[in-house]
């Protein structure tokens, strides 16, 4: 069996996998990482995304032995120190949530797409999460938690830059 | 659904993924970004005993200017094409269209040549390819040969590469100045696949249009360019009334829409005409 290894939500995972393995199941059923949803089996739903170096990626559509090598984040890994990521505080003011299964993968697609625009218009946001699906909210308050977390963590990093 | 068990190989080179997709023959299959591979394995919709990953190739990645044309690797993100400055000058359509597939998720994985390979009549990037008389760049052990985007799409799902061949990158002509662009699309759901789509490239000198071509997603099994069309908005002016129009009402000439849970064929068929005319406009500047 391929040997791989990861680094997921700062720790450092060696692990021998069949091929067919998929990130999803690695993260879930070995490493115990059950904050990251399967919601579909279709590629369409996003609950399972996480940021694979960096960027969104679906964990249910790519194979274990694929991110071998990679730093993956999940939603479990975004908190420091037990303080929330300002998303996750944005999420939880907003109330953007009901049932919350889609959550763990909006709030990592939220924090995607402020990669390409760190202060995006109502517009950007919405089809920044075309890719995730609610079937709780009717995602306006979705679309308001992303607009405040986007003001917190640039204000947090012209705080970091200024102090 | 948990896909059935194969091999997996991860190629370090364009040359070792070709020798192994030699060694194990029509079992195995290429893997590139697995954003349309991995949902037909949980499906289980397909069988490959080996794949090939090209994920690490990475002479297959990159978007190079080559004078009158531009080369686009296949492993190229449709991320990395969306964001390349050289392909949103030199060849607006491209980037247009890959805006419109799938999702940004979707987008950070999936690749150019995985979209064209894979041949799907409903994907976006085959009418594009179509409209800009793009060229197949593909490799076998033999040597390379290349493919006019006219002879690469034989039918549903199916490419005129052989099993051993890789595509190893499209080259896409430079069509100089004065031309215009756009892709329409139309879906139900946002990350939705076109249930049609028409990719427009307009060229106008003076007022009227002097040359344009037309591709159309799922209006069969492959894409196709309406010709009927490009011929009658030859000297067309955009600003006239209806004539853009009346040419658009060709669209759907030699074409064989489907029929599936998203439309009827002669519903296709008016989506075919009503969008080609959206689309004309719009390359045309006159939307
Ligand atoms: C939710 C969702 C929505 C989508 N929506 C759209 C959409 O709206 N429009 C659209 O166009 N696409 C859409 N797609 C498909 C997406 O564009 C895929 O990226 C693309 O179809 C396949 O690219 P890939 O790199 O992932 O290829 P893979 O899935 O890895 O491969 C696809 C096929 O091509 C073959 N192949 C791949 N690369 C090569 C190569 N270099 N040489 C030879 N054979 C090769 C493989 O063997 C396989 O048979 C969607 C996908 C998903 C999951
Ligand atoms: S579970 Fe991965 S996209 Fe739905
Ligand atoms: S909160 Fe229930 S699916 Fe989004």
């Amino acid at each position: 069996m391929p040997r791989i290894s990861v680094t997921v939500d700062g720790i450092r995972y060696d692990e021998e996998v069949e091929p067919r393995l998929l990130l999803v199941h690695l993260l879930r059923d070995r490493l115990g990482k059950t904050g990251t949803p399967i919601g579909c089996d279709t590629s369409n739903c996003g609950a399972c995304t996480v940021l694979l170096d960096g960027r969104s990626a679906k964990s249910c559509s790519i194979l274990a032995v694929q991110a071998d090598g990679c730093d993956i984040v999940t939603i479990e890994g975004l908190s420091t120190d037990g303080t929330w990521h300002p998303m996750q505080r944005a999420f939880h003011e907003e109330h953007a949530l009901q049932c919350g299964y889609c959550t763990p993968g909006m709030i990592l697609a939220a924090i995607d797409l402020l990669h390409d625009d760190p202060d995006p218009s109502e517009e950007t946001i919405r089809e920044g999460l075309e890719g995730n699906l609610c079937r709780c909210t009717g995602y306006c308050t979705i679309v308001r938690a992303v607009r405040r977390g986007a003001r917190e963590m640039s204000r947090d990093q012209e705080g970091a830059a200024t102090s | 659904m948990i896909p059935a068990s194969f091999d997996y190989v991860r190629a370090s080179s364009l040359d070792e993924a070709l020798a192994t997709l030699r060694e194990h023959g029509e079992e195995a299959k290429v893997l590139a970004g697995g954003q349309s591979l991995l949902p037909l394995l949980r499906l289980r919709l397909a069988y490959p005993g080996t794949l090939v990953d090209l994920g690490r190739v990475e002479e297959l990645r990159g978007v190079a200017d080559r004078g009158d044309h531009v080369l686009i690797g296949a492993m190229t993100t449709h991320y990395e094409v969306v964001t390349s400055p050289v392909v949103r000058e030199h060849c607006p359509l491209v980037a247009l269209a890959t805006a419109t597939v799938a999702d940004p998720a979707v987008r950070h994985r999936g690749t150019f040549g995985g979209s064209l390979a894979h041949a799907d009549p409903a994907g976006d990037l085959p009418a594009v390819a179509r409209a800009l008389d793009m060229e197949f760049v593909a490799r076998s052990p033999e040597g390379e040969r290349v493919i006019p985007a006219a002879d690469f799409f034989l039918d549903y799902l199916e490419t005129a590469l052989d099993p051993g061949e890789i595509l190893t990158g499209v080259r896409v002509p430079k069509l100089g100045p004065g031309w215009g662009f756009h892709y329409e699309k139309f879906h139900r759901t946002a990350q939705a696949w076109a249930i049609v789509g028409v990719a427009a490239a307009v060229r106008r000198s003076g007022g009227a249009v002097e040359e344009a071509r037309v591709a159309l997603t799922n209006m069969g099994p492959v894409p196709v360019r309406a010709i009927g069309v490009e011929q009658a908005v030859r000297g067309a002016d955009p600003g006239a009334n209806g004539a853009l129009r009346a040419a658009a009402e060709r669209a759907d000439e030699d074409t064989d829409p489907p029929s599936d849970l998203h439309a009827r064929p002669d519903y296709r068929r008016h989506l075919a005409r009503v969008l080609t005319r959206r689309a004309l406009l719009a390359a045309a500047g006159a939307a």
